[in-house]
């Protein structure tokens, strides 16, 4: 079976930020692997040790620090990457990068597409809808369950939607999205950092993908960030004291009578 | 802007009763229309009943076009996008907004990747700017920091509305409006294999609820989110829980509050026992009003709280539950 996953390098979520332009900043704090896309690579993991002739390729889009993700998600299991990297391809959207994706992809066997949910950092959750889309291929979004048929052909997946969840089944190939519930994440191993300095991280630029010369410039962005700012102050808030039922008291009265939510 | 868009909604229901996110969304539709001399359509999937349809019109659709199809009776997003790409084939939009819910933000990108527009997700804020442009604002990083997105190229623009944001006038039993009812043609072959299970809409969710009530580790263990529960049942509001609660096994994760789990907006907020880490205080900074209950007075949580209580919540909640039951009963 041939697996490929998405992954994308985040700010770490425990780093608190700051705006300076439009970007948005956290000097020395560490950058992560999109929480999201580790249910992704750990999924790949489970099935390629379930099923050992799967071969997992990894596609990363960003500058060079994101090879540190990369060798991170090679040394957690995956076999090779595929790491786009080219100035032109800085601040696309995510129609642009799925774009990209589908169009290096149209050339490549697979028989199962794995991304997170959504990217930590701009939230939009569209990379793996839009690929899939793209490529006319079935997928299920926010999926905490995934569970095959002995010969890999088909899958029962459990996704989770509001109040509740749903189970879908789907022959493969597919794209899925992975919610936090599918698995836990490993730690890589050290014999796993060690193997991965051997695995192949193939670049490929603008060029070296065939595309046309400023294809997927920002100017063809359909999403424009013409401002970033840091949410406003919340104002003061009290601290209300005295025994459980005189704080309980003026609580209610305050919620009803002054934020009138109540 | 376009002198009279044309604005497009898809109303999110679960074969019976339509999701209350869907009249924020008719209602931020309306209130563009207004100011553009607009015209706000309502589409609705799959739905026999056409009660809903006035409740639409009072809450400002101009039109309720109900799409028919054995096939849309439930959501599945190759069917929905199917349907809908028809239909706008037919009549063009400016504008398109859904509740940014899970399958809200799903159809959005099929939509999105059809039609080769751009999509912006869980939007508080949309305007038009004089010239064409559509504006909104949206949160990133969980709300760590708010973005102002314009829209390029293609239209419809899609935006998806983040619930208990748009919520606004009440229904105007004045207001008239169309209704329509077309048969749709669906390709025969479904990428689905088999006919879903669906097991949806049995509890309140904690992004749609008005009041959130959530606990962390100063719960002291699973059987003390009982007092939560208690509590939010006196309010009609959800239970939600910190991250080291659900890496406990103390709570679902459908129920984690912060940026690896929900975000949510409720005009209340109850932190329990909850010290606010920067990833929780980023998933529900936004709520209307908050109250933090720790026994810690330096928590951080204390830092974005309306009304501090510096206590043991597994003391202060009840006392609280008494009080709240007291005052909305008498």
């Amino acid at each position: 079976m041939k697996i490929i996953v998405c992954v994308k390098q985040v700010l770490d979520t425990a780093a608190p930020i700051q705006v300076e332009g439009n970007r948005v900043v956290s000097p020395g704090s560490p950058r992560i692997i999109n929480p999201y896309d580790e249910f992704a690579i750990e999924e790949a993991v489970r099935i390629k040790e379930k099923k050992p002739d799967t071969e997992i390729t990894l596609l990363s889009l960003g500058p060079e620090s994101f090879k540190d993700s990369i060798k991170k998600a090679l040394a957690m299991g995956a076999d090779k990457a595929v790491h786009f990297m080219d100035p032109k391809f800085d601040g696309l959207d995510s129609y642009a990068l799925a774009g990209i994706f589908s169009h290096y992809l149209e050339k490549v066997p697979f028989d199962l597409i794995l991304c997170g949910r959504q990217a930590v950092d701009v939230d939009m959750a569209q990379t793996g809808p839009v690929l899939a889309t793209f490529l006319d291929l079935p997928f299920v979004t926010v999926v905490t369950g995934v569970e095959f048929s002995k010969d890999f052909k088909q899958a029962k997946i459990t996704r989770q939607v509001e109040g509740g969840t749903e189970i879908l089944e789907l022959k493969l190939p597919l794209l899925l999205t992975c919610q936090k519930g599918l698995n836990e994440p490993r730690l890589p191993s050290l014999k796993g950092i060690m193997a991965a300095k051997k695995k192949e991280i193939l670049t490929l630029s603008c060029a070296d993908l065939g595309m046309e010369e400023g294809f997927f410039s920002m100017d063809d962005n359909r999403i424009v960030e013409a401002n970033l700012s840091l949410p406003l102050e919340r104002k003061k808030g009290i601290i209300l004291k005295g025994s459980e039922e005189e704080i309980s008291s003026d609580l209610v009265r305050l919620l009803r009578e002054e934020e009138k939510i109540i | 802007m376009t002198a009279n868009p044309i604005i497009g909604v898809v109303v999110e229901h679960d074969g019976e009763d339509i999701k209350p996110v869907s009249f924020e969304v008719i209602n931020a539709a309306r209130k563009l229309a207004d100011l553009t001399s607009g015209k706000v359509i309502v589409f609705c999937l799959g739905l026999k009943e056409e009660g809903a349809a006035d409740f639409f019109i009072q809450k400002g659709a101009d039109e309720v076009r109900f799409l028919d199809h054995p096939d849309l009776k439930n959501y599945i997003h190759e069917n929905y996008g199917n349907a809908l790409v028809q239909e706008f084939e037919k009549t063009p939009l400016d504008l398109l907004l859904l509740p940014a819910t899970i399958n809200g933000k799903e159809l959005s990108a099929v939509l999105s990747a059809r039609l080769g527009v751009g999509v912006a997700t869980d939007c508080i804020a949309v305007s038009f700017l004089s010239g064409n442009e559509v504006e909104a604002v949206r949160p990133v990083s969980s709300g760590k920091a708010l973005a102002t997105v314009r829209f390029k190229g293609k239209k419809p623009h899609i935006l998806t509305l983040r619930p208990n944001i748009f919520r606004g006038s009440e229904p105007s039993v004045k207001r008239v409006g169309e209704i329509f009812r077309t048969d749709i043609l669906l390709p025969d072959f479904s990428m689905f294999a088999q006919e879903l299970v669906k097991n949806v809409g049995t509890q309140l969710d904690i992004t749609e609820a008005r009041i959130v009530i959530s606990g962390g580790l100063g719960m002291q263990g699973p059987e003390n989110f009982k007092l939560l529960e208690e509590l939010a049942e006196v309010l009609g509001g959800a239970v939600g829980a910190s991250r080291p609660v659900v890496d406990n096994g103390w709570r679902e994760y459908s129920n984690q509050v912060g940026q690896t789990g929900r975000t949510v907006s409720p005009d209340l907020y109850f932190a329990c026992g909850i010290s606010g880490s920067v990833q929780h205080l980023a998933g529900m900074a936004s709520s209307r009003c908050i109250v933090a209950i720790n026994t810690d007075p330096n928590a951080p949580i204390f830092s974005v709280a309306d009304y501090g209580i510096i206590g043991d919540v597994l003391k202060v909640i009840p006392a609280l539950t008494h009080e709240f039951r007291k005052t909305l009963t008498s």
